[in-house]
């Protein structure tokens, strides 16, 4: 567009460019960082968990593991810690491979079921339902907590897999969970992926988590 | 005689009107589904194993962006003509995509309402729904989308080429495509939560605070043409300087959606550096459309569609109070550390997708109304100011009791209780709590008749101008 010459100011030419930089700018920082944080969040492997090298997100064989939600000093927020190898489902051997398939079928169930259009999963999703980022970690499914004992069950893993298939003999608050038709392989692959997503390192999101009744440790 | 036929010239234009019927019925839809799931926030028992919260919510967000992407593409349509002067090219593919996109969201919404859910497998993602929070489309879907939106694209662009090339349409040339491409991201499969959650936001974040708000942008500026006869050349450069703030904020304003993700630390300054920005354009928006009227006032240039015109003053108050000022408010991660995951998101959400979208939607189909009918001026009429207050005010309502339910819940689930499952629901029964739910639903049912009203003002405005119309040219007529 041809324009009298009064300012850069009123020079549509002008804006245009600087829009084109601008936006280029900062399309461009924006694959940079992405390229810097896709390999950070990718999955760790069993060696890494068997070494002690922390991952933000660890392998799947996680589940293997106790995991702890503690203040870390040099960060000021509370990181998972990685303890010692602990049973779930009877078992701690689960291998690399069958780890990553037990809880991508999880997350597979997690999806169709549409958990997320009632519950968060790392505080993003649906705000009628508790958040499930750190419900492995929750001192409701302790030993101590209320549907533990509820379900009849003796670990944490069971008693959720229990209440994931028959949610409706378990009425946990007015707001019930509805039955969704998960089968017994569905429910362990669940409770595979939310322990998994536990020992994400979310930055100290939920914060203070548990500070009522003490930080939950692995050690 | 009242014409009833349509005075539209183009066929581009009654293709743009089928896209805002089909849009204006979704919308009903997503209020709809609203209602049900605001009911169960206080009666968990209503519908309970019929229509789930899960299942109304899915609905209630998925109706909202596709009729939301029927009003765009209409939009699109219809102002294409006026711009390039020149037929759309390639309309009779554009209207045989019409059919086959709403015939796949029928299919597609029948299925979430009669399937809900399936096992854990491929499957169910590819045929019933994909379980990620607005962009739940099953893969089959996704890939009809991608199909129809490349056949919308192709019209725009050939249309372009062939016609004058105004700003407006470079500026939504060059948008539109970065819209289309974004949503190939949200497409795959990820076994990690966090790739999964790092790829989804560069969909809906890059849309809702991107690519949508420069789409706004052009369409006020055309709107602000039409309306109130706004110079061009102000409105063209006005369209650029916002393209590179709400770029240059929105794009890297990404970083508030990877605070808490598993994502990197240095998303922490990113995200609130850039997303504190983001509020800025948005404020200039407003700014410009009042000084625009201000100077159109001044001038004693008639107003020639006054309904459009007022449903883009809500637009610019909106979108910078509820996508600005409510984004804000919990945007640091200082604040966020708290406030993600709470209804204080819903509040943000629900101001300013009606702010920023809703309204200037309305607007633009106030501007297909007025051409339908080839009416040289509308004035509002009762149903359209009972219509835009009630709605406004409906939304402003539900924003307000969804800010002290956030305020409520953040206090004594993320502050006193440690973010635990009992202290969310210590939360949830805390009467405050249950009050600001009662209020939502209060200023949901206002919303709604605002709904109705809007819904009989565009059956029955077109009618009114035109008997007025006709009574002021038998008076000047008589007079003369």
């Amino acid at each position: 567009m041809e324009e009298q010459k009064i300012s850069v100011w009123g020079s549509v030419r002008f804006w245009r460019n600087t829009a084109v930089w601008v936006t280029g700018f900062a399309v461009l920082l924006l694959i940079w960082l992405s390229l810097d944080t896709i390999p950070q969040i990718s999955a760790g492997t069993i060696e890494d968990l068997e070494n002690g090298v922390t991952k933000r997100v660890p392998s799947a064989a996680v589940i293997n593991y106790e995991i702890g939600y503690e203040l870390d000093n040099k960060r000021k927020t509370e990181i998972p810690i990685i303890g010692g190898k602990q049973m779930f489902f009877g078992r701690n051997d689960y291998s690399e491979e069958e780890a990553t398939e037990l809880v991508s079928h999880g997350k597979m169930t997690v999806q169709s079921k549409n958990c997320m259009n009632c519950h968060t999963l790392l505080g993003n999703g649906a705000y009628y339902a508790p958040d499930l980022t750190k419900s492995w970690l929750d001192p409701a499914w302790s030993e101590t907590g209320p549907y533990r004992p509820m379900t009849g069950k003796a670990t944490t893993e069971e008693a959720m897999a229990e209440f994931l298939q028959h949610p409706n003999k378990y009425p946990t608050h007015a707001r019930m969970m509805p039955d969704l038709g998960i089968t017994p392989d569905e429910a362990i692959a669940v409770v595979a992926f939310l322990k998994h997503m536990s020992s994400i390192d979310t930055n100290g999101f939920p914060r203070n988590f548990n500070k009522i009744k003490g930080a939950v440790n692995a050690k | 005689m009242l014409s009833r036929v349509m005075n539209v010239q183009y066929e581009s234009q009654k293709l743009a009107i089928n896209y805002f019927q089909v849009a204006l019925i979704l919308f009903g839809a997503q209020l709809l589904f609203g209602l049900t799931t605001a009911i169960q926030y206080l009666y968990p028992q209503f519908l309970f194993g019929i229509i789930d919260f899960s299942v109304g919510r899915m609905v209630h967000l998925n109706a909202m962006i596709v009729w939301l992407l029927y009003a765009m593409i209409g939009s699109v349509y219809w102002l294409l003509p006026d711009e390039t002067g020149i037929e759309t090219v390639g309309i009779k593919i554009g209207r045989l995509l019409f059919y086959i996109l709403t015939l796949a969201v029928t299919i597609v919404v029948v299925v979430y309402l009669v399937v809900q859910v399936g096992p854990g497998n491929a499957m169910s993602r590819w045929l019933i729904h994909e379980g990620r929070e607005y962009i739940e489309a099953p893969r089959w879907a996704d890939i009809g989308i991608v199909v129809v939106v490349l056949g919308f694209l192709g019209n725009v662009f050939a249309t372009a080429f062939k016609g004058k090339r105004t700003g407006i349409v470079t500026v939504l040339m060059i948008d539109l495509l970065a819209l289309a491409g974004l949503y190939l991201a949200g497409m795959f499969y990820t076994k990690n939560v966090s790739v999964d959650q790092f790829w989804w936001w560069w969909v809906i974040h890059l849309w809702v605070e991107a690519t949508w708000e420069v789409y706004v942008a052009a369409v006020i500026g055309y709107g602000l043409i039409k309306t109130i006869g706004a110079n061009r050349k102000i409105i063209e450069m006005w369209i650029w300087i916002e393209v590179a703030m709400l770029f240059g904020s929105g794009i890297l304003g990404i970083g508030h959606h990877y605070f808490w993700i598993g994502t990197p630390e240095y998303w922490l300054e990113i995200g609130a550096l850039f997303s504190a920005l983001e509020p800025v354009p948005l404020l200039g928006m407003f700014v410009h459309v009042i000084y625009d009227w201000g100077k159109q006032a001044g001038k004693r240039t008639p107003m020639t569609n006054t309904p459009a015109f007022s449903w883009f003053v809500v637009t610019t108050f909106g979108n910078f109070l509820g996508a600005g000022v409510w984004g804000f408010m919990h945007t640091l991660p200082q604040i966020n550390l708290y406030t993600h995951g709470t209804q204080w998101t819903a509040a943000h959400g629900h101001l300013a997708f009606y702010g920023a979208y809703v309204a200037a939607l309305i607007g633009m189909m106030y501007i297909g109304l007025q051409g339908k009918y080839g009416l040289k001026e509308m004035r509002m009429t009762a149903s359209a100011k009972w219509g835009i207050t009630l709605l406004t005010g409906g939304v402003l309502g539900m924003t307000m009791a969804l800010t002290i339910a956030g305020y409520v819940q953040t206090f004594i689930e993320r502050g006193q209780w440690g973010a635990t499952w009992q202290g969310y629901f210590v939360g949830q029964n805390s009467p405050w709590m249950i009050q600001a739910y009662g209020w939502r639903l209060a200023m949901g049912v206002v919303t709604i008749l605002g709904f109705v009203f809007l819904m009989k003002d565009m059956m029955t405005i077109a009618r009114t101008a035109q008997r007025e119309n006709l009574k002021t040219e038998s008076t000047a007529t008589a007079t003369a």
